[in-house]
């Protein structure tokens, strides 16, 4: 019994990744956080995307379900747990089942690397970037089989567009990659490194973030990521593959309630992925803004305090609505219902302005707030763009993207192997 | 991975044994990893199973399998078959057992903290005309495909 405590607590006091110090009870515990963290952002994003979308097209969205439609995820939820689970009479049993497990696998095993902090991530291989790349691009074979097992046209066919479309998108996401990687090797032992961790940590020894560095080719290589990651994810405007008006929803056609469930979890996941693998890359994974020029401690003690406030600013949001529902009785259980919600943001935001928590989840709310960022321009470009044609798409990404990242790579290149030749002879 | 393999040449519908080689290769990719080789891992799961599987896929898949599926499945060879088997299989046991000399500068380092560095350092050094050769076999295959599939040139 003691030995178990011992195990336990021998990890607290190192500063490693539970995976490099082999503790196999912690790295479980950060399995689970991470599955839970994910999850529940998962459902925050369909709620978060189906009211902002509204908002952008001057609509109000749900506002039935819960306050302002705060329980209509969970309502979902239910809704899809309780449908009929239909399977196709002359569909390939077996794939049928495994296809979206094979998707749902992949989305989430690529988190197994994700850097939300030093040493706050579940394990730091040294080909971290290669690993998420690699586990990521396994889910266009789930989604194949899951076109191909429907036996019915429009899913093979959506099923084999949007694998085409994943598979051209991912060649000029891994040359971006490669520009990202060729910038971490500009340090004095010259070597780079492909772990996640490690390609922060250089963005924090050269002291500026890889998106402005030998500008523009870092922000030309970011700009190739993000629309690559779009289109890698199946999202709007490439969404071709999946759009309700073009091909009655692609390759998960024929899947309803728990099996839809699972691929819609699985397009969220590897949003939420590639958002993490951009923001590692070119943002400064958890790094908060300016963390070397601003480096005095009243700067820290600035930047410390924001996660409170954010959580303080939403309570205050939640207050302020609450106070504009109607008086009407009928309303009164949505109005304590929201005013409840508020207070408990507002208890969380009040916990992380205590000192030892807030030292501890810095490295987590930066890196959470800038993939939050980019979970908006996700639903921002949904929002805005008309959708790309099928062979536009492919055009797009193999006679634009393609050269352009190229270029990018041999600019960046040429201008490091400069800087090294010119200012450290 | 033997059980992939042995999928993969006893179903009867191609997407199935597809779905098996797929298997087997990440089998193949995890063997790397013990054998100390991150880097190959990895980019074995990228290319082979990520890439090179779902154009496989594509074309089983666009081709009618209905007639392939329901064609008799015949083994008339399976003399020959065993007795080439059984000799190759006795050649890996040979160099396995008693071929420890035959590679000695070659032994394996057992780390693999820069295991990805010293591929790099030897692919663009010392196997740099091997790289360029193989990348322009690459070219010619894909103009190759190119101008074969290509309505007018």
């Amino acid at each position: 019994m003691g030995q178990i405590v011992q195990y336990i607590t021998s990890y607290l006091s190192s500063n490693q990744t539970p995976g490099a110090a082999g503790n196999m009870f912690w790295a479980l515990v950060y399995i689970m956080l991470v599955f839970a963290g994910l999850s529940v952002a998962v459902i925050a994003m369909n709620w978060l995307e189906r009211k902002i979308l509204a908002h952008m097209q001057v609509r109000l969205g749900p506002m039935r379900v819960g306050p302002h439609g705060l329980l209509q995820p969970i309502a979902d939820a239910i809704k899809l747990l309780l449908k009929e689970d239909i399977m196709p009479a002359e569909a390939d049993g077996l794939i049928f089942w495994v296809a979206p497990f094979v998707v749902v696998l992949a989305a989430f095993t690529t988190f197994v690397v994700v850097p939300f902090g030093p040493t706050h991530a579940i394990t730091d291989m040294n080909i971290g970037i290669l690993f998420m790349l690699g586990v990521s691009s396994l889910s266009v074979l789930g989604i194949v089989m899951a076109g191909w097992a429907s036996n019915s046209h429009y899913p093979l066919i959506g099923a084999l567009r949007s694998s085409a479309q994943m598979v051209s998108y991912e060649v000029a996401m891994g040359l971006a990659v490669v520009s990202a990687i060729l910038m971490t090797s500009l340090n004095a032992t010259g070597t780079g490194t492909l772990s996640m961790i490690g390609i922060v940590q250089a963005q924090q020894a050269q002291g500026e973030w890889f998106i402005f560095k030998f500008f523009p080719l870092g922000l030309i290589a970011f700009f190739i990521f993000a629309v690559a990651m779009v289109a890698e994810t199946n999202r709007a405007p490439f969404d071709l593959a999946e759009a309700e008006s073009e091909l009655t929803a692609g390759f998960h056609t024929e899947y309803s309630g728990f099996r839809w469930s699972l691929f819609f979890l699985a397009e969220y996941s590897a949003m939420i992925a590639v958002s993490s693998i951009a923001v590692t890359l070119w943002l400064g994974g958890w790094l908060r803004p300016f963390p070397n020029l601003l480096n005095n401690s009243t700067w820290g003690l600035v930047f410390s305090l924001c996660p409170g406030v954010t959580f303080l600013f939403f309570a205050a949001m939640c207050f302020y609505n609450a106070a504009r529902m109607p008086k009407h009785p009928l309303f009164r259980i949505q109005t304590i219902g929201l005013a409840g919600f508020g207070i408990a943001l507002g208890l969380i935001g009040l916990v992380l302005f205590i000192p030892a928590v807030s030292m501890r989840i810095q490295d987590i709310f930066w890196f959470s707030a800038k993939v939050a960022g980019f979970m908006y321009l996700y639903i921002w470009y949904r929002g805005t763009f008309p959708r790309y044609r099928f062979d536009q798409l492919m055009r797009m990404g193999w006679k634009v993207l393609l050269p352009m990242g190229l270029g990018v790579l041999i600019l960046t290149a040429s201008v490091a192997l400069l800087q090294q030749k010119l200012w450290h002879p | 991975m033997l059980v992939g393999g042995i999928l993969v040449i006893t179903r009867k519908n191609p997407v199935h044994s597809a779905l098996a080689l797929i298997v087997t290769l990440l089998a193949q990719a995890s063997i790397y990893l013990m054998l100390y080789a991150p880097f190959v891992a990895g980019v074995q799961i990228i290319l082979y199973a990520g890439g090179i599987m779902v154009l496989f896929l594509f074309v089983i898949m666009l081709v009618s399998i209905d007639r392939s599926v329901r064609e008799r499945q015949f083994n008339s060879q399976w003399v020959v078959g065993v007795i080439a088997a059984t000799a190759l299989g006795g050649l890996f046991m040979i160099v396995f057992t008693k071929g420890k000399n035959i590679f000695p500068e070659h032994a394996l380092p057992m780390v693999e903290n820069d295991n990805t560095q010293k591929i790099a350092t030897m692919l663009y050094g010392q196997y740099m005309f091997a790289f360029e050769i193989a990348s322009l076999l690459l070219l010619v295959a894909i103009i190759g495909a190119v101008v074969m599939a290509k309505k007018r040139i």
